[in-house]
């Protein structure tokens, strides 16, 4: 790793000028940041560390529904969201091991966009909304691809606000070695609507899928999806899994979560 | 910049720069080397130690973001008489260890287990030392410690 200085902002507003420097990066819990700096696929010359700043810490319920800190970790949004939210503490409580838990962040990982990542299938399926240091962005406009989102040059995720759904779950088929999602399947059933949610298989990242919310949302039972295929055009394929095989998967996983829901 | 926490209820300090680890500065600067690195990837959770009560891979945290606060490693773990606790003596008894590279760390994981959940089952045992890797053991002992350690009257375990 090259070297670089650490600043510890107490607030947001000293964060987003500690960022405004040449070559300043955000640093959350470090889980994906500080492996890819090992492998010198970064290299900041200064590192604004968001965790210690109360203002973007914990879990707490409003008339917007659950409001989840940028920089509250995983270990933390499983226990906290348990009461109101199950399928989203349940996320949180699978996201790799108990020590990547203690450390990593739902900022961290929404900023991060992995295409295997669980929080961005978590935000996609809930309709949640991205809040910044400046703006807020619908999660139906912030995912863009894999690796990409919506966020600027040093913009910074301080809270994402999740509406609560009547009914949920999460699926997901895990990498062993990885442990990050083969493929995972967020379902959420709002009273307007069910909306799905797909992570680990799409090419361009997560992706919804429109023909099972349509279905889900006539008739919210597994057999509702009795027929219905995901097309395999645009699904990764890699040694873990080809296109068909993660095809096949999303339409199980999506049925289980409706049978779990 | 010199950099101090409170490190098995005492306060130490060494020099660091922005990208120290907390396993080098807990070997290199403090002669820790309890702590052991088995990958430095983030993969192995031989690093594992506690910050304020919390398993981390320290292979995988900056020193100076934790500056400050409190650090459990495997040499805080013994009684203060300096016998093994009930989980280090747990792991000699049930043969949970063989070469003992990656027992610092399923000790410190362990410990962070028992301190959330006294009384895990053998299944909740084996999803929590899931970022612990043994080339060793096998697992089977090393659960076999841990369901000792939390006072479970032995019983077979799945795999046997
Ligand atoms: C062994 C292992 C297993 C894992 N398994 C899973 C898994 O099963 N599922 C899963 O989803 N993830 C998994 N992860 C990834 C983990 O969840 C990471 O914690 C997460 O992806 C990144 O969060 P972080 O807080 O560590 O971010 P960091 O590593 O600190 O930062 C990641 C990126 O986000 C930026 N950033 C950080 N915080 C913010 C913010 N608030 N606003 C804007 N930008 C920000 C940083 O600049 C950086 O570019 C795993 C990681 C490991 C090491
Ligand atoms: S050395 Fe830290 S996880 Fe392997
Ligand atoms: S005892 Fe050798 S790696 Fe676990």
């Amino acid at each position: 790793m090259h070297d670089f200085e650490l600043v510890k902002p107490a607030s947001v507003a000293e964060a987003v000028a500690a960022l405004a420097a040449e070559g300043a990066q955000a640093l959350s819990g470090g889980q994906t940041l500080l492996p890819s700096m090992k492998q010198r696929l970064a290299a900041p010359d200064r590192l604004v560390s968001l965790l210690d700043i109360p203002e973007m810490r914990g879990v707490c319920h409003g008339d917007r529904g659950l409001a989840v800190g940028g920089a509250t970790p995983h270990a933390v949004v499983a226990r906290e969201a348990a009461a109101r939210y199950p399928a989203l503490a349940a996320l949180a409580g699978q996201i790799g091991d108990p020590a990547v838990r203690s450390r990593g962040t739902i900022g961290g990982s929404l900023a991060n966009n992995d295409p295997a990542a669980c929080y961005p299938a978590a935000a996609l399926a809930s309709g949640a909304t991205i809040v910044t240091d400046r703006r807020e962005i619908a999660a139906d406009d912030y995912f863009q691809g894999l690796f990409t989102t919506a966020l600027d040059e040093g913009e910074i995720i301080t809270t994402v606000h999740f509406p609560i759904p009547e009914r949920a779950c999460y699926m997901k088929f895990e990498q062993p070695a990885s442990r990050f999602a083969l493929v995972g399947v967020f379902v959420a059933k709002y009273a307007d609507g069910v909306r799905v949610a797909v992570t680990g298989a799409g090419e361009d990242g997560v992706f919804r899928w429109t023909d099972a919310e349509d279905a889900l949302t006539a008739d919210f039972r597994p057999e509702a999806l009795q027929g219905l295929v995901v097309d395999a055009d645009g699904l990764i394929g890699d040694l873990h899994g080809t296109p068909a095989y993660r095809a096949n998967l999303i339409a199980v996983l999506t049925k289980r979560a409706v049978a779990a829901a | 910049m010199k950099v101090t926490m409170t490190v098995n209820g005492k306060a130490m300090s060494a020099e660091t720069e922005g990208r120290t680890l907390l396993s080098s500065f807990l070997r290199e600067g403090l002669g820790l080397t309890g702590t052991h690195v088995g990958c430095d990837t983030t993969q192995c959770g031989a690093c594992t130690v506690h910050v304020d009560g919390q398993p981390v891979k320290s292979c995988t945290v900056l020193a100076q973001d934790v500056a400050g606060k409190t650090v459990t490693t495997i040499e805080g773990m013994a009684n203060p008489d300096g016998s093994l606790s009930v989980i280090q003596q747990a792991f000699q008894d049930n043969h949970g260890l063989q070469c003992g590279f990656c027992t610092p760390g399923m000790v410190m994981a362990s410990a962070a287990l028992l301190a959330e959940n006294p009384h895990p089952t053998e299944d909740e045992v084996r999803h929590h030392l899931k970022g612990n890797i043994c080339r060793c053991t096998g697992y089977h002992n090393i659960v076999k410690a841990v369901m000792s350690a939390s006072g479970a009257t032995s019983q077979k375990l799945a795999a046997e």
